[in-house]
């Protein structure tokens, strides 16, 4: 007999560890959910795959007609429309991540009564497909700033740095709000609101340096506000407060750890619950 | 050598509340609740709310036996048993309250058919995904592809979203994914009850063949035939409890007669300790009584066709006109195939009641085919369940010359007052001369 594998079954209780290798065990299942989530978003939809950038670039047009031409809010160097677009691409992944994941469980309910599998890969699924979406966005940004005549600076290569800040606070927002939706249906209500106001507060469709400054330090709390700003940095060579992002992207890693080991405390009801 | 599942001890706990988790997790009403209840106890009384204290139940009570590699082990008992609670621990997917199991090998559960299917993808694109979710890699997929596709009998619909197939198909699809899993240990709830009988043979004739492989294989099925055919050993669980560890032909006689004895209590059942009993409120219902024409008690069984009075006595511990019953009536296999209630009678009472209370039900025709049908009983008080019993009692319907013709019906769920007439056609070919 092969005793090559051997697995014990306990009451779980309280805070568990991450358990890597079983993540490494089950890995494919992860990329199968994430094209899962990618082929079925706009099926049976005319644009298809065109809806993933149509979403920012509409919103960008209206910020635009709204904040730039109407209220006169300037951007920090760019066109304020490839400044706005740029702070879209990223905001648009962490509001459409958030609202996803965190109803992920629920919309999978039957794979989490049914089977077993590590439920991390429900929400960071979720994530994961959505990320497909920012790199079509970023690909449109490019068009744009080829059209606008911008150029890259060596800055661009800092840009997967920011990239793994927004997936990292996307996922651990997602990964808790998702583990409290299973037994608070409230959540589904809070998010949409949440979202919503988070776009105000994170310097999306404004310059950073229109917060005075003395809430500079409260707006890096914001891991989203370092993320849209290093993305600019990035891709635009706009100014930016390596302070500022850097308490963000810790911000954003915190977040994970916190919602993986809140998922991974709530996780052991889920089925019990759903 | 060492066995490849070790149950020590295994007991689960639920917490009722927690199975109805909407109704209760709801920040709202937890709110509403740690404010109300401290008044509730001063004044001393419940208020409308329920019961606030969670009740636990005890699906599982310290389960211990070993399975040996290459058994093929029949796990067997009634609804609420704990056959699916036990399954679900076993893969994982809930955890034991206490207790633990050792599984030396890979285990690979079964316990619904088409778990994951997305009914916008394709039934190739379905494939690699359910196999994905079953816990196959990508490449044992692959390999095993075409032996999928010809099991399941697809072909030419593989490239359409699975919503378009037939419920036929798509069951056959499903289970061809998960028998071609190549686990050492395979776990399998009830998921044959779907499909027709070809199918099942060829599912089951899958699962033998697995099992002949040397591969270790845990079946629960309400279907003894196949329990008998496939299974050397038979477990039986009765509330929760292993009550019977044998050869499956034993295990088989032993539930059955277990089955026999609960409804060998005459026509008046009382309702303490019978069943699967969830009392939201409080244990209300107390008895049911089974009559047939003329008011005489039903002893030995019903004759399909005939009429069927179930009486139920219960209390109302406050004056209330908004109290509703309900009798399921489910078969062998726990599905339900009729569902009498209160709420559809047109002439319902419209008077206030408190205390006790007797409601009988009548069906002037019981047209259910022969069998054994068990019924499950409820209460709703104010538009909420307050007390139920699955299995709350069993009866037989007997066969009878229900058409008239000498002839006993067969085949079916139920029998249907029906009548056949040769029609006049005006220029009648096939029947008499053609034409003049």
């Amino acid at each position: 007999m092969s005793t090559t594998f051997e697995l014990t079954i306990r009451p779980r209780k309280g805070w568990q560890a991450v358990d890597f290798k079983e993540i490494y065990v089950y890995h494919e299942l992860l990329a199968f959910l994430i094209w899962r989530d990618v082929k079925i978003r706009y099926r049976q939809t005319l644009l298809g795959g065109l809806w993933a950038v149509l979403q920012p670039f509409i919103a960008m047009l209206i910020f635009a007609f709204i904040f730039n031409r109407l209220a006169h809010v300037q951007s920090d160097g760019p066109p304020y429309k490839l400044f706005a677009f740029c702070g879209l691409a990223p905001w648009t992944f962490f509001s459409a991540s958030v609202t996803q994941s965190s109803n992920s469980l629920i919309t999978n309910q039957q794979l989490v009564s049914k089977v077993y599998f590590p439920r991390i890969f429900i929400p960071l699924g979720a994530v994961g497909a959505l990320l497909v979406d920012l790199f079509l966005t970023l690909g449109l940004l490019s068009v744009m700033m080829v059209y606008y005549r911008w150029h890259l600076t060596t800055s661009v290569f800092l840009l997967p740095i920011f990239i793994v800040g927004a997936v990292l606070a996307a996922s651990g927002t997602g990964l808790l709000l998702s583990a409290l939706n299973v037994s608070f249906r409230d959540i589904k209500y809070v998010v949409p609101f949440m979202v919503q106001m988070g776009l105000f507060v994170t310097p999306v469709i404004y310059p950073a340096h229109y917060i005075p400054q003395r809430w500079q330090y409260l707006m890096g709390l914001n891991p989203m506000a370092g993320v849209v700003i290093g993305f600019r940095h990035a891709l635009l060579g706009t100014p930016a407060s390596w302070q500022l992002m850097g308490v963000s992207l810790v911000v954003s890693l915190f977040l994970f750890v916190f919602g993986l080991l809140i998922f991974r405390r709530m996780e052991n009801r889920f089925a019990d619950v759903i | 050598m060492k066995p490849v599942l070790e149950i020590r001890d295994i007991s689960k706990e639920y917490k009722l509340g927690e199975q109805h988790a909407r109704k209760v997790d709801n920040i709202r009403e937890l709110l509403q609740r740690s404010v109300k209840a401290p008044f509730a106890r001063l004044t001393g009384r419940n208020g409308d709310a329920p019961k606030l204290e969670l009740r636990s139940f005890w699906a599982l009570k310290n389960i211990s036996f070993d399975i040996n590699q290459g058994d093929v082990i029949g796990i067997i008992g009634r609804n609420g048993a704990g056959k699916s609670t036990l399954l679900k621990i076993l893969s994982r997917i809930t955890s034991p309250t206490s207790g633990q199991v050792i599984v030396r090998g890979r285990l690979a559960s079964l316990l619904e058919v088409g778990t994951g299917f997305h009914p916008e993808l394709t039934g190739r694109e379905n494939i690699f995904l359910n196999g994905a979710i079953l816990g196959m890699r990508k490449v044992e997929i692959s390999r095993h592809f075409d032996e999928i596709v010809d099991f399941a009998e697809v072909e030419q619909f593989l490239d359409t979203p699975v919503k378009h197939y037939s419920s036929g198909m798509y069951v056959r699809l499903a289970f061809a994914v998960a028998a071609h899993l190549n686990p050492e240990i395979l776990v399998v709830d009830e998921v044959l009850a779907v499909g027709d009988v070809a199918f099942q043979k060829k599912c089951l004739g899958k699962m033998g063949e697995v099992s002949r492989g040397g591969r270790t294989v845990l079946f629960v099925s309400h279907n003894m035939a196949a329990i008998e055919n496939l299974c050397s050993r038979a477990v039986v669980l009765h509330f929760g409890e292993l009550q019977y560890d044998g050869t499956s032909k034993d295990a088989i006689q032993y539930y059955l007669n277990s089955l026999s004895s609960l409804s060998g209590t005459g026509n008046k059942v009382e309702l303490d300790g019978v069943g699967v009993r969830v009392s939201r409120q409080g244990p209300f219902l107390k008895a049911l009584e089974f009559l047939t024409a003329d008011d005489e008690p039903l002893i030995e069984g019903l004759p399909i066709g005939s009429r069927l009075k179930v009486k139920v006595r219960f209390d109302l511990p406050k004056a209330t006109t908004n109290f509703h019953l309900g009798l399921g009536f489910n078969n062998n296999y726990g599905q339900r195939i009729f569902t009498a209630h209160t709420m559809f009678e047109p002439n319902r009472w419209e008077s206030e009641c408190q205390g006790q209370q007797v409601v009988s039900c009548d069906i002037p025709s019981f047209t259910l085919m022969p069998g054994e049908y068990s019924v499950k009983i409820w209460l709703e008080v104010n538009s909420s369940e307050a007390d139920s019993i699955e299995e709350a009692a069993k009866f037989r319907v007997l066969e009878s010359d229900f058409y008239g013709t000498g002839k006993v019906p067969w085949n079916g769920t139920f029998v249907l007052d029906h009548h056949w007439h040769l029609e006049a056609v005006p220029d009648a070919v096939y029947c008499g001369k053609s034409g003049g």
